[in-house]
């Protein structure tokens, strides 16, 4: 188990703050949605939704970390920083949480591709979802063309945020 | 591998209780949700409110970052600068001194033309120009198209507000917080802007498209009256905008429809002004300013079509 490679080691007798077992997650998905404070005047929706990545990538790394109500507090700060009309990433985050719960039970076999697959599942839902919610709350006819590339590139993204958010699990939970 | 265990708890009693009460409360929680989402139908500006605190909070952040881009964005020029600085600096003094005699006359040229625009009674249109401002974010990741701006209610801005850059239109002003504001830029699929054609007053509206391109639509019915390269402005029309702002130059033709790009790009201005309403403007300044202003739009649409 001890790695010299490894940057961090648990050490005998030594546990993780309850602050970093808890915070480090909600922080780092609040961190994700709050990506918007970069001052980019984006001329089209092409920042991948780092706040909805985050958390699927910590439900499928840690299934037992949350239940599935964290998507309503965590969804309505992201609603808050991306100028969605606030609700939308509440409903779409706990219902993607609520959907997660019910396909893993009738998965037989799991692996970082089916993990994979179940992210891109709820990515497309979620984007999609949102433009639809933009639409109907004053946004004028939306092309739904128009967050196809932000879906696709939010999907190959997904590999690269797993390893770093692993890289922060393992900082998280070794003391 | 196999799935991961099972979040059913086996017979405790308790912990089945507290499996079930998350979901009820997830389930509650998402209604509830959606049922915001219905109010903003109806009321899309009515939780402005709850981002106040934020925007406010995350202000400081985005500004610094911001200085902080354009202060990277500008080293290449401050190194060349650098490079030839003594001849440089000879050739700027005796440009200096060419220019000071321009100046000079500029000055008593802008004197005349205050003198004779008194003497017509013409409003000064500057009078329209609130402030300067920075834009400091945007929404990036949604579909909506906002930028948020360094001013607010403190400074004077207030919602329905024209934003523009010296280049042309950016949009108006959508919320207004304590000292941060979003504006609705001129791409947003919800920002319908009254237009016409620079050169003889063609009358459009356009629609952005939210990719950073814009729909122009003839008012004229019959067929589209738009080429390639033609200038449009604002019409003034619907009392937001001033008239005669630079809005977008025509790229395409599709049939009836004719697609723009801007002629300010929002991610490349230094700096934005924040105008009063146009109807404001107006109905601000002396009765007579009024007809004088509107006279020669409406002459614009009637020949048009």
């Amino acid at each position: 188990m001890i790695d010299p490679h490894l940057p961090y080691v648990s050490r005998l007798g030594r546990h993780p703050s309850r602050f970093r077992l808890i915070g480090t997650p909600i922080i780092t998905v609040m961190l994700g949605s709050a990506i918007t404070i970069l001052p980019v005047i984006a001329q089209a929706p092409v920042m991948p939704p780092f706040g909805l990545l985050l958390l699927l990538t910590w439900r499928l790394l840690r299934p037992e970390l949350w239940r599935t109500w964290i998507g309503l507090p965590l969804g309505l700060f992201d609603d808050i920083m991306s100028g969605q009309p606030i609700g939308s990433a509440m409903f779409l985050w706990t219902v993607t949480l609520i959907g997660i719960d019910a396909v893993e039970h009738r998965m037989l076999w799991r692996s970082y591709r089916q993990d994979w697959l179940i992210a891109a599942a709820a990515i497309i839902f979620c984007v999609a979802g949102g433009v639809f919610f933009a639409r109907i709350t004053g946004g004028g006819d939306i092309n739904p063309q128009l967050v196809a590339p932000q879906m696709v590139w939010t999907i190959l993204l997904f590999p690269f945020v797993v390893r770093q958010c692993a890289r922060v699990d393992r900082w998280r939970v070794m003391a | 591998m196999a799935r991961p265990p099972s979040r059913r708890p086996g017979h405790n009693r308790k912990a089945q209780y507290s499996l079930f009460a998350s979901y009820v409360v997830a389930m509650t929680g998402a209604a509830v949700g959606l049922l915001l989402v219905i109010v903003a139908i109806f009321d899309p500006t009515g939780f402005a409110a709850i981002r106040t605190g934020t925007s406010e909070i995350t202000r400081p952040a985005s500004l610094g970052l911001r200085n902080m881009v354009s202060g990277v964005s500008s080293i290449d020029e401050v190194l060349a600068a650098y490079w030839r600085a003594g001849s440089q600096n000879v050739a700027l003094r005796r440009q200096v001194e060419a220019d000071r005699n321009r100046i000079i006359e500029a000055k008593a040229v802008a004197q005349e033309n205050a003198r004779l625009k008194k003497l017509l009674k013409l409003v000064d249109e500057d009078q329209s120009e609130l402030l300067t401002a920075r834009l400091i974010s945007s929404s990036s990741s949604s579909s909506r198209r906002f930028a948020r701006l360094n001013a607010g209610r403190w400074q004077g801005v207030r919602p329905g507000m024209p934003v523009r850059a010296p280049e042309g239109l950016i949009g108006r002003i959508h919320t207004t917080t304590p000292n941060t504001s979003e504006v609705l830029l001129l791409t947003d699929s919800s920002n319908i802007v009254p237009i016409r054609r620079a050169a003889d007053s063609v009358p459009a509206i356009s629609t952005g498209l939210g990719d950073g391109t814009l729909e122009i639509r003839s008012l004229a019915a019959g067929r589209n009256p738009f080429s390639p390269g033609d200038i449009l402005v604002t019409s003034g029309v619907g009392g937001i905008y001033q008239p005669n702002i630079p809005v977008a130059v025509v790229v395409r033709i599709e049939g009836e429809i004719a697609y723009g790009v801007p002629l300010a790009n929002p991610s490349k201005v230094d700096a934005v002004v924040v105008e009063r309403s146009f109807e404001e403007a107006v109905t601000r300044s002396e009765p007579a300013a009024g007809p004088d202003l509107a006279a020669p739009e409406i002459a614009g649409n009637a020949t048009a079509p």
